[in-house]
């Protein structure tokens, strides 16, 4: 039971995923099965993510203290910065995993490329076939094979 | 994680909402309301993004996942149809079946994945951290996730651009540029192909 406490999100996350799963096998219509699909994406961006999370953590965004003394970075504050530092100066600041974050960016805008062109596709079968449904797809397929043969 | 925090609260309440979308997405035969709910559901886990530290995701996920996909799919749906066609239920058992035994799989390899917010886990523990120091010397801008992005890996980030072109491509050649594809004609000299065929014929 514990186990299931301490890994709710991942198996709340396998539930989104299979559902998203479902409507790319059952669905016969193009359009929801790249809906199903997009889905199944997101769900698979919630189990990276989910990973990378720290308990207390902060989102990766270094704060002014750890920039300064590089020079780098915001050379003018110097009112704000003494502030920041009585606050916080002694205590170690936690950030969650950053590289999930980044491989996820890049999925999420190939994976819009992908949808781009599966959605050209299904226009293109609707300007061809008249149809956005597999089953009449596959009917006039049959029906264009039989003709095709008797000729 | 083992008492209810805000935080956890907010964590069930996100994902009930995401759970419930995507049932919704899975019954529905409105395919407006399916696009929308696509949308939505974008939106909600760019919602839990943010409760999960993942800021930079977040906005991008809302910009891309549910601001651009939307507006594709709405524009596919205008030039297809509006309604989803129902599937019989003696369609729908195999794919139910292969679906379950795989989540019953995920679900038996459940007990090997990382605590959730555990610091020392292997994925949170090596190479994330390193990144964070690195950034603070060498690139020194606060953003951990561009500094990775752009320059760490900013080949992965030029590779992403030219999947983007790729498939600006692929739809230009699918589409046409103008709306016409499938009634386009070569016309080598003027001419046109199909008529040049005829006169052949006759």
């Amino acid at each position: 039971m514990t186990m299931v406490f301490e890994h709710f999100n991942f198996a709340v996350v396998i539930v989104l995923m299979m559902t998203g799963l479902f409507a790319v096998f059952a669905s016969h219509n193009m359009i929801k099965k790249l809906v199903g699909l997009s889905v199944f994406q997101t769900s698979v961006f919630l189990l990276y993510i989910s990973i990378s999370k720290v308990t207390g953590g902060r989102p990766p965004v270094l704060s002014k203290k750890e920039l300064h003394g590089y020079g780098g970075y915001d050379k003018a504050g110097d009112g704000a910065d003494a502030a920041y530092k009585t606050v916080s100066e002694t205590a170690e600041i936690i950030y969650s995993n950053p590289l999930p974050h980044v491989l996820i960016l890049t999925a999420i805008v190939v994976g819009v490329a992908t949808l781009a062109i599966g959605l050209a596709l299904v226009v293109r079968t609707r300007e061809e076939y008249g149809s956005i449904e597999e089953d009449e797809i596959d009917a006039y397929n049959y029906q264009d094979n039989l003709e095709g043969a008797s000729r | 994680m083992s008492s209810l925090t805000p935080a956890f609260i907010l964590d069930i309440g996100l994902l009930a909402m995401l759970v419930m979308v995507a049932i919704a997405v899975v019954r529905l035969r409105s395919l407006f309301a399916i696009v929308m709910l696509q949308g939505v559901y974008s939106l909600i886990s760019a919602a839990w993004f943010v409760s999960l530290d993942a800021v930079d995701v977040a906005f991008t996920e809302a910009a891309v996942g549910a601001g651009i996909s939307t507006v594709l799919m709405l524009g596919a749906m205008l030039l297809t149809e509006r309604e989803v066609k129902p599937v019989p239920m003696r369609r729908q058992w195999a794919p139910l079946f292969i679906v379950v035994v795989t989540g019953m799989a995920m679900f038996y390899a459940l007990g090997d994945m990382p605590m959730f917010g555990d610091a020392n886990s292997i994925a949170n523990a090596t190479l994330g951290v390193e990144y964070v120091e690195a950034t603070k010397s060498q690139i020194i801008i606060p953003n951990v996730v561009s500094a990775v992005l752009a320059s760490y890996r900013g080949y992965d980030t030029f590779g992403e651009t030219v999947v983007i072109f790729v498939a600006g491509l692929g739809i230009v050649l699918l589409l046409g540029l103008n709306g016409n594809a499938g009634r386009w004609r070569a016309k080598p000299n003027g001419q046109d192909i199909s008529q040049i065929d005829e006169q052949d014929i006759s």
